[in-house]
């Protein structure tokens, strides 16, 4: 069980007021709060070993290399990866499989290779791979979900053959809070010579993921959705994988021997990450890995069930109120994306604003989703560790509010 | 501070709109998206002797996108298109410029004004406008 009350008090912002009221902030999926042991650890780090790594003859240099690899090791471990090496630092989640589709996707996919995705993906597992599909004349193809938000399987089945190369899917929608079958589909993947990557972004941080469950060949993720600082994520892939990768950036740290004309490349991990890295933010990523240990993802997982339950027990009562996505909370993770009456999720937010209450609004960088569920956006409440049955309630009392304005009515 | 953003004529506008419908044979139409929010409105004009004979609108969006079509719609109506694309400019620099401009505004307008103090919605009560002139232009064009 997570004590919120006691846990919150670890989260400075949650003593400032917006508005001249506690804020209630309820959009986790987009970014999460962070501690104060992760704000003191960036400060740490600037204050007391500042300084370039793998390079430094001196000791602060061999303290900040220290701890960016002793980073990388809790990341490791955190996803159940034996092979820390296997982990690349990279800015974010898209930056991660912008990796995969540049080097892995130029090198292995042709003309009429095949890669399937699912009606439900952000834009950042879309995108790079219809930019592949130019490059390449590759074809994508889309798993369709239904009514609830859940895949359709025997599409799923039906999809991936042996033309497939590789399936990519979102393991936790960032909008319906669906958790994809990606054991199931990783399956399906390799039983047809393909290969499997996992969009973690929304699932690293909230389900406890680990690699081996998953079955998965690559898993992309970030820090700043896991309670750690912006401007930091990682790709994880299976090492021979990597190592037949070609490299990604070129530039310093990445390489092993340069002449003039010809360079041979690093080893893993480093062969994917050209140039000074983003150190202070890769480290603290580490202390926010710590505290989320300390609380246990498993408790973490039963406190978003809870909570999300309650949130849709609660919106699910007003007559006005459109849900989507699963109603089943095993089946999702800790998102709850609604509509109020026709009221256009801007205006939503701008009323709840009024009150503290931060929530996204619009199509979540999901437009083929939006498109699919014939709305021009949704509004969407995300939950984590730090939030509270009380913020669900102001959330409910903010809705009457936008009634107040907008005039539709509640039975 | 929310009654700044909804005044009570912005959401008469957005309520009861007298300009949101289709408009038959259009001379003029052009349509836009707000990338940001995924609001799309589609604005129709007529024009009969140099002058807008009627501009409609039909939209998927916010309050302040659909209200900022309507009171255009309304401005707009009998004006010639240089005096059209006048006006157009003219509120440009009536939801951008800090200074206070010297000349009064319509009630309807001045209530749009004050979403200056959203700047996320600014763009969402331009979109008509510039979506409008955008068309105009490309009519001017061809003729």
């Amino acid at each position: 069980m997570i004590e919120t009350k006691t846990l919150r008090e670890d989260f400075p912002i949650f003593s400032r007021l917006v508005h001249g009221k506690p804020l209630v902030y309820l959009d986790s999926a987009a970014t999460s709060q962070k501690p104060q042991s992760v704000i003191q650890a960036l400060e740490d780090y600037y204050r007391g070993y500042n300084a370039n790594i793998h390079r430094g003859i001196y000791t602060i240099a061999e303290e900040a290399t220290q701890a960016y690899e002793g980073s990388r090791h809790k990341i490791a471990q955190f996803i159940g990866a034996q092979d820390s090496a296997t982990v690349i630092f990279t800015r974010n989640t898209t930056e991660a499989i912008n990796l995969v589709a540049y080097t892995w996707g130029q090198a292995n996919v042709g003309p009429g290779d095949e890669i399937v995705l699912t009606e439900m993906e952000h834009h950042s597992n879309l995108i790079p791979w219809i930019m592949l599909a130019e490059r390449t004349g590759a074809v994508l193809k889309h798993i369709p979900f239904d009514s609830d938000g859940i895949l359709d399987m025997d599409e799923a089945r039906r999809l991936i053959t042996d033309r497939t190369k590789l399936v990519s899917v979102v393991h936790m929608s960032n909008v319906l809070g669906t958790i994809n079958p990606v054991r199931e589909l990783a399956d399906l993947a390799h039983a047809h010579g393909a290969l499997m990557l996992v969009d973690g972004a929304q699932s690293v941080p909230h389900l406890g993921v680990t690699v081996d469950e998953i079955d998965c060949d690559f898993l992309a993720f970030s820090s700043h959705k896991m309670l750690g600082p912006t401007g930091v994520g990682a790709l994880w892939a299976r090492r021979e994988i990597l190592e037949a990768m070609p490299p990604f950036l070129g530039g310093g740290e990445m390489i092993a021997q340069v002449s003039l004309n010809h360079a041979t490349y690093n080893d893993l991990p480093w062969k994917f990450e050209a140039g000074t890295p983003n150190i202070a933010d890769a480290i603290v990523w580490g202390t926010a890995i710590d505290y989320l240990n300390q609380v246990g993802m498993p408790n973490v997982r039963q406190h978003e069930i809870e909570l999300t339950e309650y949130a849709v027990d609660r919106l699910g009562e007003e007559v006005d109120v459109q849900l989507y996505g699963p109603r089943d909370v095993r089946k999702k993770g800790g998102v709850v994306a609604f509509n109020l009456g026709d009221v256009h999720s801007h205006d939503v937010a701008a009323v709840l604003d009024a009150d503290a209450i931060c929530i996204r609004v619009g199509h979540h960088c999901c437009q083929p989703l939006m498109r699919k569920l014939d709305v021009a956006g949704t509004a969407r409440a995300s939950f984590y560790i730090y939030n509270t049955r009380e913020d669900v309630d102001r959330l409910v009392d903010g809705l009457e509010k936008v009634r107040g304005i907008f005039g539709t009515a509640s039975a | 501070m929310l009654n700044d953003l909804y005044r009570e004529v912005i959401l008469q506008h957005y309520q009861s709109p007298r300009n949101r419908r289709p408009l038959d044979n259009p001379d003029l139409e052009g349509s836009a998206q707000n990338p940001l929010c995924g609001d799309e409105i589609t604005i129709f004009a007529s024009v009969a002797e140099g002058l807008l004979a009627d501009v409609a609108f039909q939209a998927r969006g916010c309050s302040i996108s659909q209200a900022s079509a309507d009171i255009m719609a309304d401005a707009l109506r009998g004006k010639t298109l240089p005096e059209a694309l006048g006006a157009i400019s003219e509120f440009e620099h009536l939801m951008q410029d800090d200074e206070p401009g010297d000349v009064e505004h319509p009630e309807d307008l001045q209530a749009l004004r004050s979403v200056r103090r959203f700047p996320v919605r600014v763009k969402c009560a331009l979109l008509p406008w510039v979506t409008l002139g955008e068309a105009i232009d490309r009519y001017r064009a061809d003729q």
